[in-house]
């Protein structure tokens, strides 16, 4: 038995060729093709060129091309954009984590805020953008609020449904091996909830990176949002090109080290490990 | 006759909207004694299983455990579900550590304590391991150790083997006797399988449905460990099987 095993495991696996990063570049080149080939046909079309846009980003990162307002504004732009996401995404999920166990929990809570917040949620960012830009004034406040907004909702509704839907059979087995129903919550609804809470904390963070830019059009003077807006109004395209390429960029490296978190804190769950 | 562990006299269940589940079952179970309870479905079997449990409240009648009435779950009795009721977030050593820890045990007690019932169980290779990377039968083989690791006095068992394939349910029930022989542990058993439950019991108990209610009770007597296809099982088998056709033909007239 344990000879066939041993020979099992010096049996060299055949060599086979992981076609996975192939497939994964294939339709960003694609894409790049396509504009490349669309903008070099219509040379005089307001569309910049993938060049264009590839000497504008490296104007923004080191400068020595056009040196101007935008040279060498990446950087800062970038760190003001994301202590904003991280700030408000940490101040949304301050309010939506505590918030969303007591409504998934407790009826009278639920009751109380539901209906409100329901209402509240189909309410787009943008639409808050006036309203906010008086209760907050011009500037970071607002900003803040704005991104706070988005990473509010989809980490209280998952919050919400995690605790919710804890298969009511845990809390069987808890009590009867000596769980009072006081320490039911520590004992199970936390632990249990982890994985759905843990989604709401992603989507959180990937909106606050959506709404990043409707966030800094409130006047704010720096971050990657106000960059945009600001080549906007100068017809810098290729800036505002440049700008929606770190912000893609920059948000899927935040949401990758969360699942690479997450696969760490969540090895027991058949959904994360 | 020794003092019963457990009690349930004129036992009644009627859950809200008028369906009785259960009327005026009478069941007394002796420290170390194991007991299955046999019947069709809506015979009431599991209803009494988990109203054993403290898990339903009692509408009639009343159950005791060493005299003192059953009101709600506690460690005493120790429940074992057919779907294992796992902390998925635990690794299996927790999960066995879980009971004594929610009862206060230092950790370090509570952890030699699992790890005693790990070894028991058969488990030390999966002791890190996590329920879903677990087979059934080793599942329920952890659900059977955080009961013992509990010291609980009498072990409530809801068809444990209902889910498993033929083969681990026959060896699962070996180690069941084979535990339950080394301890002093109570077993109230609940099964739809005669060979399963005249293979296991000191006593088998015959539930009937239309409302639930106990319909017979008969003492297995049979050396263990039992042989399934010997006369002496077949003869118990189709006598238990009269009891529970009986019923099956009065239902049909």
């Amino acid at each position: 038995m344990s000879e066939a095993v041993d020979r099992l495991a010096l049996d060299p696996a055949p060599p086979r060729i992981d076609v996975t990063p192939l497939l994964r570049i294939i339709v960003p080149v694609v894409l790049l093709a396509l504009w490349w080939v669309g903008t070099a046909l219509n040379p005089g079309g307001l569309i910049p060129s993938p060049q264009d846009v590839g000497t504008a980003l490296w104007d923004l990162a080191f400068g020595g091309i056009y040196d101007d307002a935008f040279s060498q504004m990446l950087l800062p732009d970038l760190i003001a954009s994301a202590g904003r996401v991280y700030g408000a995404f940490i101040l949304a999920a301050a309010l939506a984590l505590p918030l969303g166990m007591l409504i998934g929990r407790l009826r009278l809570v639920k009751e109380l805020l539901e209906p409100t917040l329901q209402v509240l949620r189909p309410v787009p960012v943008t639409a808050w953008l006036p309203l906010s830009m008086i209760m907050f004034g011009i500037g970071p406040k607002s900003a803040f609020f704005l991104v706070a907004l988005g990473a509010f909702y989809p980490i209280l509704v998952n919050t919400v449904f995690a605790v919710r839907s804890v298969e009511p059979r845990l809390f069987e087995a808890a009590q009867m091996l000596g769980v009072s129903p006081a320490r039911l919550f520590p004992k199970v609804v936390l632990p249990a909830s982890l994985p759905g809470i843990f989604t709401g904390l992603r989507l959180g963070l990937g909106f606050a990176w959506v709404v990043i830019v409707v966030g800094e059009m409130t006047g704010v003077q720096t971050g990657l949002g106000a960059m945009i807006m600001d080549a906007r109004q100068l017809s810098r395209t290729e800036i505002v090109i440049a700008g929606m390429a770190v912000i893609g960029v920059a948000g899927f490296l935040s949401d990758y080290a969360v699942v690479l978190l997450g696969r760490r804190l969540l090895a027991w769950s058949p959904q994360h490990g | 006759m020794t003092e019963p562990l457990l009690q349930a006299t004129n036992t009644g269940k009627i859950y809200p909207g008028g369906i009785e589940a259960l009327r005026n079952a009478n069941l007394t179970i002796a420290p170390g004694e194991f007991v299955c309870l046999i019947g069709a479905s809506g015979c009431g079997k599991s209803t009494l299983l988990r109203m054993i449990a403290g898990f339903e409240t009692i509408t009639t009648g009343q159950i005791t455990m060493r005299g003192q009435p059953v009101t709600g779950p506690g460690p005493d009795r120790g429940m074992v579900f057919q779907d294992y009721g796992l902390f998925p977030w635990l690794t299996i050593r927790k999960n066995i550590a879980f009971g004594p820890i929610a009862r206060g045990r230092p950790k370090a007690e509570a952890m030699a304590t699992a790890d005693r019932f790990v070894t028991m169980m058969g488990l030390d290779r999966f002791a890190e391991s996590y329920p879903h990377q677990l087979s059934g039968g080793m599942k329920q083989r952890v659900a059977i150790g955080r009961v013992l690791a509990n010291d609980a006095q009498m072990a409530l068992m809801d068809e444990p083997f209902g889910a498993l394939d033929a083969m681990t349910r026959e060896r699962l029930q070996d180690e069941l006797l084979s535990i339950w022989r080394a301890t002093d542990l109570s077993v109230v058993f609940v099964t739809h399988s005669l060979e399963e439950a005249i293979f296991l019991a000191d006593r088998v108990v015959v539930m009937s449905p239309g409302p639930g209610r106990i319909t017979a009770e008969e003492s297995i007597t049979l050396e263990r460990p039992r042989d399934v296809s010997s006369p002496e099982f077949n003869e118990i088998r189709r006598h238990l099987a009269s009891l529970l056709h009986t019923d099956h033909v009065r239902e049909a007239a």
